[in-house]
């Protein structure tokens, strides 16, 4: 299966396996990783699915949509690598992925 | 003295009782929040997740959405793993439903016959979907199970309730193909909760869509469907605090902190009777994820020794057909409700005020003004109606 490697908020890195066809928030969140608390369940509501992915994988990623972004602009964490992970679909193109969880606001 | 007699009853009745240091009865939004927010506040002493369903605890949104649609299966919204939840040291105790409370010996009695002890108990116990008849609820997984399965040969179905659960249901069934009636009987949908821009917005979308949308209707004849659905609320699920004597009614009263009137005993979520920093000046209910997970927060933090207000900006969404609704704020008692932007495009908002300063936005399709509306609720300023309703100029730039 492929492998998303995680850093939690602590500094801990984790590699977790990834299911393809659900969104990188869902194994994240499947994954154990507790901060994502994830609350809207994904529809782009909440933004506490807030991650910064390394800036390898951008190009691998799908464009951010302009309700992602706005969004995205209520963290005062904001970076330019972040993403909503409930936005992102995972597959095997994303295999080894490094996404950290943003700070919580 | 107390802690002795107890132990030796339990002692004469050949059971040792089960006693954690938080007992959390429910297993929903708020239920799952206090568990894992406990831990997340370093809390090292015991805790166990009690629910009167069998299901590993998950989330209730999807189920008038896109589980209801068959766009997602029950193994994807799911809160956590069983594995999570054992690494957290989080004991659950599946299809246990609580019948009394007695705050004194400080132990629940299970509708199984079973004691258990705490110390803290966090009372999340949400509410039960009113019935009508034996007309389908939505309210657990069970119930979209069995309402799934009814679908197969119904054609016509007749949605009872102009509500969030009731219009969902209708959108998604529309989806599937089924002739669709929607009774309400308010003069107009989300009567309770929302302004008239929106009820008529969403009417007219229902109908646009297919959907036989009966408003004002009192009584109808469900002989006539082949299937009926009742999305008429719920009632809190209050009933072992109050029969111990907690102060409440229409829910279980709570302060601040989500202290109940009761000793050791707090609450959180569907079921907690509040006064809200964003609401109107007496208690509320709230029905949503945003309330249940932040309040459930709140009570863990008091637990642990870091008490800090309940002051969480109230904010809840729902979807329907490609709409993407969402609301920030509570409009309770507002005096005054601007519609900025067109609602004939689809995108619009609805901005409530009470005595001129902005308490709620209602936002369709329109994320950024969600986003925005926040800032403008939390100053209180007060701003020109004719610039709020400017939808070229972006909310955030009237806040100076
Ligand atoms: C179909 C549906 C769609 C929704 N959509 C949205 C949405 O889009 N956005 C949004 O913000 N909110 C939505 N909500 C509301 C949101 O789901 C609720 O506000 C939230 O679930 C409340 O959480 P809770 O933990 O207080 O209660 P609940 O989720 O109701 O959980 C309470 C749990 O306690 C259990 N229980 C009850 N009594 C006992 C007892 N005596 N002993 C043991 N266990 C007991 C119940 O079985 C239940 O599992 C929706 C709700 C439903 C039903
Ligand atoms: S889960 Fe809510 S925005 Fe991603």
């Amino acid at each position: 299966m492929p492998i998303i490697n995680v850093t939690t908020r602590d500094g801990h890195s984790r590699a977790i396996e990834g299911k393809p066809g659900r969104s990188l928030m869902e194994n994240l969140r499947a994954g154990g990783i507790e901060e994502i608390l994830a609350l809207c369940g994904g529809c782009c509501s909440c933004a506490t699915c807030h991650v910064y992915v390394d800036e390898a994988w951008s190009a691998a990623l799908p464009p951010m949509s302009e309700d992602e972004d706005d969004l995205l602009s209520t963290s005062g964490a904001r970076e330019g690598n972040s993403r909503l992970s409930c936005q992102i679909p995972f597959g095997p193109a994303l295999d080894g992925i490094e996404v950290t969880v943003a700070p919580e606001d | 003295m107390r802690g002795r007699r107890n132990r030796q009853r339990d002692h004469h009745r050949g059971a040792e009782l089960t006693r954690f240091d938080v007992l959390v009865v429910g297993t929903g939004h708020a239920g799952v929040a206090a568990a894992i927010h406990l831990r997340q506040a370093g809390f090292a002493g015991s805790i166990a997740l009690l629910g009167e369903e069998t299901e590993l605890p998950y989330e209730r949104p999807p189920l008038s959405k896109d589980y209801l649609l068959g766009t997602r299966g029950r193994e994807e919204f799911r809160f956590r793993t069983a594995d999570f939840w054992a690494d957290k040291g989080v004991a659950l105790v599946p299809g246990e439903r609580v019948e009394r409370i007695d705050p004194q010996a400080r132990t629940v009695a299970c509708a199984s016959g079973r004691e258990i002890g705490y110390s803290e108990l966090v009372w999340t116990a949400g509410g039960r979907a009113r019935r009508l008849g034996n007309a389908h609820v939505i309210r657990t997984l069970d119930d979209v199970d069995r309402l799934k399965e009814a679908l197969t040969d119904a054609r016509s179905v007749l949605v009872i309730g102009g509500g969030w659960i009731g219009l969902e249901a209708a959108a998604a069934l529309t989806k599937l193909g089924k002739r669709v009636t929607l009774a309400e009987r308010e003069p107009r949908l989300l009567a309770r909760c929302s302004g008239h821009a929106l009820s008529d917005f969403l009417a007219d979308r229902h109908v646009r869509e297919g959907v036989d949308v009966r408003l004002g209707v009192a009584d109808i004849d469900s002989s006539a469907f082949d299937l009926v659905v009742a999305g008429i609320g719920i009632e809190p699920e209050g009933g072992p605090l109050l029969d111990a004597g907690a102060e409440g009614g229409n829910g279980v009263l709570v302060d601040e902190l989500g202290r109940t009137t009761l000793p050791h005993i707090w609450a959180a979520g569907d079921v907690a009777l509040h006064r809200n920093p964003f609401g109107p000046d007496r208690p509320i209910r709230i029905e949503s994820v945003q309330h249940a997970t932040d309040q459930a927060a709140c009570v863990a933090r008091a637990i642990v020794g870091a008490p800090a207000p309940y002051a969480a900006m109230p904010w809840f969404w729902s979807n329907q057909y490609d709409l993407k609704l969402q609301t920030v704020g509570l409009s309770h008692d507002h005096d005054e409700e601007l519609v900025r932007g067109d609602p004939a495009s689809g995108r619009f908002s609805i901005l409530y005020r009470r005595k001129g300063k902005v308490i709620a936005l209602d936002c369709v399709n329109m994320v950024r003004d969600y986003v925005q509306g926040r800032a403008l609720i939390e100053r209180g300023s007060e701003v020109e109606a004719s610039l709020l309703t400017d939808a070229e100029r972006p909310l955030k730039s009237l806040l100076e």
